[in-house]
């Protein structure tokens, strides 16, 4: 039987990292908004306390206050789990990151701060991907309004295509790390990261990540200059905030996958020089500062390039990434096999 | 414990199962069904093959159900009115039908002796145990059914393309 002291960790973990997560995407807008004047020569928020540290919380508050509106002809249950679905999805990813190595000891055996460490952990964060779909398809779909029906079906049909070219360009890695277990892909980059073993499959999965979560220069479902909001259209009040607020949760949730995948979770140059208990919280710090820099590196991207053009989009996702990724899969299979 | 989930996935599973066939809206239909899917692969998990359930959840629930919506939000069918046909003959053979598929399947899980749960279960549902198995005893319905995969996609790409 698993130990009581065991589920307590676990949920204190799960307790915790929810708390960060939400703390951290609440923050990312905010962060958003001050890295987007950085890059037009303004200054961003600056009311909300000092430098503006408060507006996430102004933001909150407003968002609850608004009214709320439902249109009519809309489907009521569905239009309700529209948002629900969209932050579910966005907060499971986070739940197979090793945020540190083996070294907590609960009643004689050794646990890591992870919260559910399943041997099919790489297909887990696909398979929760593959269901962020869900909330955005039913939301645009019960809006009934012909603008957020077609975001909705851009949306689906942007996230499918890129989820392909995803899971191939990850292939490598498994290969290499002969697992499919986060921690134990994490432990294969304790000499050299992945990023310099795989860095096309890094670039292919890098580009899927930005479509997969619609930003910039994918956010054609919510592209305003077509589609008025796009899926979200008809939402308002907090509903409205619970799809923009799991744009950043799953920015958050994609920046952790990539530096656990690529950028080899909480190891870092020079660790094994440290005790033991350092090493492990130093780790946990580098890996926290590499997702924030990833999520910085979201919104450098959002605020440099425009979108594209729904055929483009298409184009390179289905004639460029997917046969990219194939060759891939075969070359690196080839050298796994004969070298 | 396990006995209680058991039966709490089971009874998910065929409450979900009934609103896919009894929902009067098809979109409705349609989420009943992935609900269905999720308790399923709750019930893979119970047997130690997460592989296969998670594997069930991207598959069947992340893209062949979104598919499935697709067409639903496309067409609009709001009223069932228009797919279901009054059609009395081909209710009692479907009915027929349904009734001699469960006898079959009954009847092959009936006489079927599933190997026991042993203490190295937790090794069953591993990937490397599954790869095993799939290339070594089953590798001819494994190509086989790659084969058919295939023959399928091609077929599919040249009935969608457009004449020059």
């Amino acid at each position: 039987m698993i130990l009581a002291s065991v589920i307590t960790f676990k949920l204190a973990l799960a307790a915790i990292l929810f708390v960060i997560t939400l703390g951290i995407a609440a923050y990312s807008t905010y962060f958003e908004r001050k890295v987007a004047a950085f890059m037009q020569d303004r200054i961003g928020p600056n009311r909300a306390g000092p430098l503006g540290l408060l507006q996430p919380i102004a933001d909150g508050v407003k968002m609850i206050f608004k009214e709320e509106h439902r249109p009519t002809g809309s489907n009521r249950i569905l239009f309700i789990l529209g948002p629900s679905i969209a932050m579910l999805t966005a907060l499971m990813t986070s739940a197979v990151i090793p945020w540190s190595p083996k070294y907590f000891e609960i009643g004689g055996q050794k646990y890591a701060l992870q919260i559910a460490d399943i041997n099919v952990g790489i297909l887990y964060v696909f398979g929760v991907v593959s269901l962020g779909v869900y909330g955005i398809l039913i939301g645009g779909w019960s809006s009934n309004n012909k603008y957020s029906l077609l975001g909705a079906v851009r949306a689906s049909s942007q996230m499918i295509s890129y989820e392909l070219a995803m899971g191939l360009s990850i292939i490598p890695i498994i290969l290499g790390s002969e697992s499919l277990q986060m921690s134990a892909i994490v432990e294969s980059q304790h000499e050299v990261w992945n990023i310099f073993k795989y860095p096309l499959g890094f670039l292919i999965f890098l580009i899927c990540a930005f479509a997969e979560t619609n930003r910039t220069p994918f956010d054609l479902p919510e592209c305003e200059t077509e589609l008025v909001g796009g899926y979200h259209t008809e939402y308002t009040s907090m509903k409205l905030g619970f799809f923009l607020f799991s744009e950043y949760v799953n920015m958050f949730a994609s920046s952790a996958v990539i530096s656990t995948l690529f950028f080899g979770g909480y190891h870092f140059p020079g660790m094994s020089l440290l005790p033991a208990g350092v090493a492990v919280l130093v780790g946990v710090g580098v890996l926290f500062a590499k997702i924030i820099f990833f999520i910085f590196f979201f919104m450098w991207i959002r605020w440099t390039i425009p979108r594209f053009r729904y055929d483009q989009l298409m184009h390179l996702g289905w004639q460029v990434l997917m046969p990219l990724a194939i060759i891939l899969v075969v070359v690196y299979g080839a050298i796994f096999s004969f070298i | 414990m396990e006995q209680v989930i058991f039966y709490g996935l089971a009874l998910i599973a065929i409450v979900g199962a009934l609103v896919t066939i009894f929902a009067r809206n098809a979109m409705y239909s349609v989420l009943a069904l992935v609900v269905t899917f999720f308790a399923m692969a709750g019930l893979y998990l119970q047997l130690n093959a997460e592989f296969v359930a998670v594997v069930h959840i991207i598959v069947y629930a992340g893209a062949i159900m979104v598919l499935f919506l697709f067409v639903v939000m496309m067409l609009n069918l709001n009223s069932v009115s228009s797919i279901v046909s009054n059609n009395t003959s081909v209710k009692w053979i479907a009915g027929l039908f349904g009734l001699a598929m469960a006898g079959i399947l009954g009847y092959g899980t009936y006489v079927t002796t599933l190997p026991a749960r042993g203490v190295n279960a937790a090794e069953n549902g591993t990937v490397k145990v599954l790869g095993k198995m799939l290339f070594n005893e089953y590798l001819l319905p494994f190509e086989l059914t790659s084969v058919l995969l295939i023959a399928t996609m091609v077929g599919v790409i040249v009935l969608t393309k457009k004449e020059e």
